[in-house]
């Protein structure tokens, strides 16, 4: 499946992308207040296009890389990958997703919560990311930072709002830190194919976005008058393919047309 | 059979929406949505107004805020165009070569 | 100005298609009729983003993930507009939402049917929002301002949506066998609803003449309805599939397609609270609105400490 690790983080940038886009249309048609669920409607599908994109790049370097002697393929023709096929076709142990995107969505102070941290991670990610050696990874990076400097700003203000609005709200948020806050420390740990593709100028070394992370997580939390989580335990094993007992089941939901009919158009 | 209460204390205010499109000269009524700030009111009016525009200018105004004129003054507000003819452009003959005018 | 002068000019207004805006004179019936059809019609797009939303999460490419969120958001969007159209005649969204949930309101019965299938994601394009288009088209000539407005904004956005559902099931009717029954299995079950959404025959339609009087409706039922036969009639055979009414055929002297009879048991039965999803359609309703209740004083308790601290910054 990953013949380079060129192809494993591009699939590692789609799933991202893709499951907390998934996790966000859980909420289409059940928001707290219509305005709400069009916005958090927004935000799914940004990251849904920047899903589709990462994909579709992945499936042309796999389609380009099939080894020595193979024919190179086209997506759509006979031995060609597609975006779907990506998406639909794999199994857990093959996404590369951090832990803390595929978290289930609890109330709206837990969704808030998860965006803002996951936000705030792909807004200094994409700003290095643009910078990458890897042509078809730069640009879409570049295309993606107008949305998530948005998606930035939504969350940020929710998270303030929730915090510190009513005690209620505030107890809530509290308990939406107490859940997400371990799954935040995997986005700083390089996986060595990260690790690999940072030397060579194509992934972000992700160590280095942590200050500026902290700084805005810091700063929003404050405005929230909510502490950070407490303990340094971080969970982790996500980028490599070892999942929380969540993923399995959005994968069943999500795969079911494409797995119960295979070889289809839909 | 609703256990919560959800009145006003609960009530977002209405706010109405002016947007400037990227190539417009004004900024055009489009609607009203609840917000409860009015940064939310901005954000709001975004996602749901422009969504399919790019680089929009966006004003918001709480409706309680916004004043209009009475109807039945309209009249009396807004010159008889019949009176003024000499405003509308029709009224000049130019020749038909003169163009951009 | 004698009452009698005031309702003449009013309706003089109407007659040469002047608008008819939020603050200007009108009759207390007119008011309220279009407060009643508007939070309606409001109430069915809100209500109709539930059995599309139904299947986001088991769309079974990106492309069709993508269109389908963007649809039903969509229909957020014209609940929106029309919530706002509503609330320019004084009542406010709180009011409407609790006349939704309590069963006070009503909304389309159409979608009171579930979505069993991939296929009624296409049916419901095709048929729903096709029908929903012939109703709305006309309406953006209605006489009251506001909601003509929506329904330009709205109908402007609907172009894509039925073209979506009707791609869906295209695509299936070119697929594998299951593929093909299931597409002809939805055309089934959506059929007859969708025939229904027009609303009772003209002669069981007390109100239509005066709507018509009034501009706020400016076709009768079956006159749509007819349309919509004709029109769904010629492009089902490009799917290849049949539409289940073993007594529709082309008539060349009324130059329309003759029909079968409408159950209008079933449609009372529906609209009456027996639906297949009624109780669960208006539960998520309930649910969201009452699970969101914290979220909504969150936000107002903060705004109002912001307003109160810049009060005191300006002091």
């Amino acid at each position: 499946m990953f013949s380079s690790p060129t192809i494993e983080y591009t699939l590692h940038l789609a799933d991202n992308a893709l499951i907390l886009g998934h996790r966000n249309s859980e909420w289409t048609g059940h928001g707290p207040i219509l305005e709400q669920d069009i916005a958090l409607s927004n935000i799914a599908l940004d990251l849904i296009g920047q899903a589709r994109n990462f994909y579709q790049l992945a499936a042309r370097l796999i389609n380009e890389d099939r080894g020595p002697g193979a024919r190179r393929a086209e997506a759509g023709e006979e031995g060609g990958v597609t975006e779907d096929d990506l998406a639909y076709l794999r199994d857990g142990w093959d996404f590369r997703n951090c832990l803390l995107v595929e978290q289930p969505n609890g109330d709206w102070g837990t969704t808030i919560l998860r965006q803002f941290f996951f936000s705030a991670y792909q807004y200094y990610f994409y700003g290095e990311l643009q910078k990458s050696r890897e042509a078809g990874i730069a640009a879409i990076a570049e295309k993606s930072l107008k949305e998530v400097t948005y998606h930035l700003r939504w969350s940020g203000e929710w998270v303030i709002r929730l915090g510190d609005g009513t005690e209620e709200s505030a107890d809530r948020m509290k308990n939406a830190m107490d859940q997400l806050w371990q799954y935040t420390g995997e986005l700083f740990e390089p996986a060595e194919y990260e690790q690999t593709l940072a030397a060579e100028g194509i992934a972000v070394d992700v160590r280095e976005i942590r200050p500026m992370w902290d700084q805005r997580v810091r700063e929003v939390l404050t405005a929230a008058q909510l502490n950070k989580g407490a303990g340094d335990w971080m969970q982790t094993g996500g980028k490599l393919g070892k999942h929380t007992e969540y993923l399995g089941y959005l994968l069943t939901e999500m795969q079911f047309l494409q797995r119960a009919y295979p070889g289809c158009e839909w | 059979m609703i256990e919560k209460e959800t009145g006003s204390s609960a009530s977002w205010p209405l706010w109405e929406i002016f947007i400037r499109s990227k190539q417009g000269l004004d900024h055009k009524h489009v609607g009203s949505l609840h917000a409860a700030d009015a940064a939310m009111a901005i954000e709001n009016a975004r996602d749901a107004y422009t969504r399919r525009m790019e680089g929009v200018s966006i004003w918001v105004v709480e409706s309680k805020y916004l004043h209009a004129s009475n109807p039945d003054e309209a009249a009396s507000l807004y010159d008889p165009a019949n009176d003024k003819v000499y405003r509308h452009p029709t009224f000049y003959d130019l020749p038909d070569e003169l163009k951009h005018m | 100005m004698a009452t009698a002068d005031i309702e003449k000019n009013f309706q003089d207004k109407i007659d040469q298609d002047i608008r008819i805006e939020p603050k200007d004179w009108m009759p207390e019936a007119y008011r309220r009729t279009l407060v009643r059809q508007m939070s309606q019609h409001a109430h069915s797009e809100i209500v109709g983003m539930l059995p599309e939303a139904n299947w986001i999460t088991r769309a079974p490419s990106l492309r069709r993930k993508a269109t389908l969120i963007a649809k039903v958001q969509d229909e957020a969007g014209h609940g929106l507009y029309l919530y706002a159209a509503a609330e320019t005649l004084g009542v406010s969204r709180d009011e409407m939402i609790d006349q939704l949930h309590s069963g006070k309101a009503k909304y389309s019965s159409i979608f009171n049917y579930p979505t069993l299938t991939w296929a009624d994601m296409g049916a419901i394009g095709w048929l729903v929002d096709g029908a929903a288009i012939m109703n709305q088209v006309p309406l953006c000539r209605a006489s009251f301002g506001p909601y003509a407005r929506a329904m330009v904004r709205i109908c402007k956005e609907e172009s894509f949506h039925q073209r979506q559902g009707f791609e869906i099931l295209l695509v299936l009717s070119r697929g594998s066998a299951e593929q093909r029954r299931m597409c002809q299995d939805a055309i089934d079950r959506w059929w007859w609803p969708s025939v229904m959404m027009f609303g009772p025959n003209d002669d069981a339609s007390p109100h239509t003449a005066q709507s018509m009087q009034w501009k706020i409706k400016r076709f009768t039922n079956d006159e749509l309805r007819q349309r919509f036969i004709d029109i769904c009639a010629g492009q089902v055979k490009l799917l290849g599939m049949t539409l289940p009414d073993d007594r529709l055929a082309w008539n060349e002297q009324r130059g329309h397609y003759d029909f079968g009879p409408i159950d209008w048991e079933e449609f009372r039965n529906v609209i009456n609270g027996n639906g297949p999803c009624n109780k669960q359609r208006l539960e998520a309703r309930v649910k969201a609105h009452v699970e969101g209740a914290w979220v909504r004083e969150a936000a107002v308790a903060h705004a109002r400490k912001n307003s109160d601290l810049n009060k005191e910054e300006a002091a």
